[in-house]
């Protein structure tokens, strides 16, 4: 068993080399001992989903000599998964799948000493954005029967997201205001909760991301009302955004994966190799296309660049939301 | 009709010399897995994952099925015969199956899990056959409220009828409550009962580190006490005949555990907030409650080893159902399992079983082979496993040591929980000592961070009035029950007053 994998990780590789010599210093580097793969976010959720395809496709394309090991640590808005990998004693063996929490729980809480300029930057794979859904038995079929809804409820509409402060309130909070609507907020540990309790009519609506709430649009539960995309959506064309309602407001959830502060160099180059290889891969591209992801690709100083663009983005959203 | 003709050929195709193959090898090493302290399904699927991609996909999904099953009977294997829970599946096993272990009824405890888990899964899959579909949607039904109730049902078990001391009971509870709390709040985010502001807390106290040191280390401390280090090795004479006996007697006294684990486990296993730790944990519970002899319940039940081994293995299937039809993994090791189906581009969620019926079936015909094969070896493997309680306790307690130690740096790499474990080893050994029950303490450790996000959002639900456990129709009757049960110490000490007051005065 041993020996076929090494030869078919050899093959690998000899592709990977005449394809791309640039990438020949990689080899200078490789895992020792299995990758902790850290997920900022519990297990269903459109982060958790992505981890496991991507640990997936490592997997079956023979990419890593060990093994990549997804780990949840959701809690407190990703904040315990921020400081698993802060203070992780092999930084050239830990790495983060983000969402936007990444930028925003450490601005919510100051005293959790995370300086995401100090982590390491991989790969941006995509950034996801967020639609409202409504179950089809609410008989809501437009954005605009929805406000009437939740206006006439009076403060009982009952929506579903994640924790305080994460990506879900965000939305749901600037949707509120520009609407003047009173949204009665549960917080859950993941999308995959959030979309399992509108499924089963526990709560009234979400804003979920299109991979948590596809398969209950294909099976006709889910009635998608308002993309918060800059465009409308392919998988979703007959979906109006918020941008054409008037309102200059847009919002996705970034699906990056960093490394943790302190992370060699020969490592970081490693893993910028390996992620790059699974963004190009024909798999990663199909599933941003029929999970509606927009492609964002950056190298490694965009990428430090665009988390201070969103820090100073999620520090204005805090403030004008009273967070 | 369409259902029993593709499950009968799953099944077939499970058969072919292949994939048989791969059942045998992946309940073996699934045995051995899952035997292993510190090492549970999740770890075995997880290490086993990339073999998979040198086989079929049909025979990959078979070969998991087996790995998870086998690793779900090897659980049982260390927490009776070591009194170290193999896996947080199997810690309810250890209640009373270490005990039937030290009176030197290994083989009695060992044949009884087997066949409870047997019976378990064969449940649980004749469910998954029946219902699917069905149970998807009681799944659904379950919202914040019902959640919360049925927890506080579970801790009822716990209080009502046991038999142990009350106050001591509920002060486990609390204590319990209070360690599960530790770590992250989930609705606000912020960090909680951080002691000495170590961060190796921050994380929360994870569930196997706990049981670990309250049963593998605190037991070892307890024989040292109890014996003084003279330990009358128990040496368990291992026959055919006596496995057959051994057979009619865990079906006379395990059947009525092993009915209540199948039915509880599989219906826990099918909410996705649950899984089978808190199934097991349940199963326990109620099985103690409805049993005649509680007070037998901890000093080496039958059905203390067969209700929390039927309901880990009929809630492992059943958390196969939420994977499947609504995409959120019941357990860790499931969750694997769904990465390896997406890499097979099998998309799991309420189409699956209308697009791909053949996998879907397919892949329950093959639980039923895993289940068997699982059952056949295992029994197979008992008189190795016995052989391990020959060794004398001076020569077993530094290896239960040792494999605790390994077993809790296993599961997170990180020697704060080395330190912790050691610390509860001691703690457990000291509430023994004082009387106070540890089986309740673990509960609520599993329970309690599924209970309180739970009630915290049933109440921002309604607005804060707790009214809403009593007026949802799944969730009041829960509720209802739960307190009855809790109350009804209370309510016998009442009775008992005045017939002892009106002694005086009549």
């Amino acid at each position: 068993m041993k020996f076929s994998k090494r030869t078919l990780f050899g093959f690998v590789g000899a592709t990977v080399l005449a394809a791309a010599p640039i990438q020949a210093f990689a080899q200078d580097w490789e895992p020792r001992k299995p990758i902790d793969f850290v997920i900022m976010a519990g297990a269903g959720g459109g982060a958790d989903q992505i981890a496991r395809f991507i640990q997936a496709v490592a997997e079956q394309q023979d990419l890593t000599t060990r093994p990549l090991v997804p780990n949840n640590k959701g809690g407190g808005s990703g904040a315990e998964a921020l400081i698993h990998v802060n203070t992780a004693s092999d930084p050239d063996h830990t790495i983060l799948v983000t969402l936007n929490s990444f930028f925003t729980t450490p601005l919510r809480q100051e005293n959790l000493g995370i300086d995401i300029q100090t982590f390491t930057p991989v790969a941006m794979m995509g950034v996801d954005p967020f639609v409202l859904w409504v179950h089809k038995d609410s008989g809501i079929t437009t954005f605009e029967e929805y406000v009437a809804k939740v206006q006439e409820m009076d403060g009982e509409f009952v929506m579903g997201g994640t924790g305080a402060g994460q990506e879900d309130s965000i939305v749901i909070a600037y949707m509120s205001g520009a609407y003047d609507l009173d949204i009665k907020y549960i917080p859950y540990d993941g999308g995959g909760a959030v979309a399992k309790d509108l499924a089963g009519q526990q709560i009234m609506a979400t804003v979920n991301n299109p991979a948590e709430a596809k398969g209950f649009y294909e099976a006709g539960d889910f009635v998608p009302l308002l993309a918060f995309s800059d465009e409308r959506m392919p998988a979703y064309p007959d979906v109006p955004t918020i941008k054409e309602m008037g309102h200059d407001f847009s919002y996705y959830n970034q699906r990056a994966v960093v490394g943790a502060p302190g992370m060699s160099d020969e490592a970081a180059a490693y893993y910028q190799d390996l992620f790059t290889t699974i963004y190009e891969s024909d798999e990663w591209q199909g599933y941003l296309t029929s999970e509606s992801l927009s492609p964002l690709w950056m190298d490694a100083d965009a990428q430090r660049d665009y988390w201070a663009l969103q820090v100073e983005n999620h520090q204005n959203l805090l403030a004008a939301l009273g967070e | 009709m369409d259902v029993l003709l593709l499950l009968a050929d799953g099944m077939l195709v499970s058969l072919q010399p292949l994939n048989l193959m791969m059942i045998i090898i992946g309940v073996t090493l699934g045995l051995f897995i899952g035997a292993m302290p510190g090492l549970g399904s999740v770890n075995g699927v997880a290490i086993l994952l990339p073999v998979t991609f040198l086989v079929p996909p049909s025979s990959a999904i078979i070969f998991l099925a087996a790995i998870y099953y086998g690793a779900m009977y090897g659980g049982a294997v260390s927490s009776i015969t070591l009194g170290i829970p193999g896996a947080s599946t199997a810690v309810a096993t250890t209640f009373d199956g270490r005990p039937l272990a030290k009176q030197g009824r290994a083989s009695l405890a060992l044949v009884t899990a087997a066949l409870a888990s047997f019976v378990g899964g064969t449940v649980a899959n004749i469910l998954f056959t029946l219902f699917a579909p069905l149970l998807a949607s009681v799944a659904l039904s379950f919202g914040p409220p019902e959640v919360f109730a049925l927890m506080l049902l579970a801790f009822a078990t716990f209080v009502g009828l046991g038999g142990d001391d009350i106050p001591k009971t509920i002060f486990s509870i609390c204590f319990g409550l209070v360690l599960g709390a530790i770590g992250f709040d989930q609705i606000s985010g912020a960090p909680r009962l951080v002691l000495f502001d170590y961060n190796g807390f921050l994380q929360g106290i994870g569930f196997l580190v706990l049981a670990i040191g309250v049963y593998g280390i605190g037991e070892m401390l307890w024989t040292i006490d109890q014996t003084r280090g003279d330990v009358t090795a128990t040496t368990p004479q291992m026959t055919i005949k006596g496995m057959a006996a051994d057979t009619k007697e865990a079906a006379r006294r395990g059947w009525k555990g092993t009915a209540i684990g199948s039915f509880l486990g599989f219906f826990v296993g099918i909410l996705p907030a649950a899984g089978a730790t808190p199934g097991s944990l349940m199963a326990y519970g109620v099985a103690k409650m409805v049993s005649r002899n509680p007070e037998e319940f901890g000093k080496g039940a039958v059905g203390g080893v067969a209700a929390p081994e039927a309901a880990n293995n009929s809630a492992s299937t059943g958390s196969m159902l939420p994977m499947l039809t609504l995409g959120i993994p019941g357990s860790p090791t499931t969750a694997i399992l769904l990465g390896g189906m997406v890499i097979w581009g099998l998309v799991p969620g309420p189409r699956l079983f209308v697009d791909e019926q053949q996998f879907v079936w397919g892949l329950i015909g093959s639980f039923y082979i895993s289940n068997l094969a699982a059952v056949l070896i295992n029994l197979a493997f008992i008189p190795v496993f016995i052989w391990m309680l020959r060794m004398p306790f001076t020569i077993l307690a530094p290896v239960i040591f040792v494999l605790s130690i390994t077993g809790g740096y296993a599961a997170t790499r990180d020697m704060f929980d080395i330190w912790l474990m050691v610390g509860f080893g001691i703690g457990a050994f000291f509430m023994r000592k004082f009387d106070y029950p540890l089986a309740p303490a673990v509960l609520a450790i599993v329970l309690g961070p599924i209970a309180e996000p739970t009630l915290r959002q049933s109440l921002l639900l309604s607005s804060g009035d707790p009214s809403i456990f009593f007026t949802r129709p799944v969730a009041g009757p829960i509720t209802v029950v739960a307190l009855i049960l809790i109350f009804l110490p209370a309510l016998k000490f009442l009775r008992r007053r005045p017939a002892k007051g009106k002694r005086p005065a009549s």
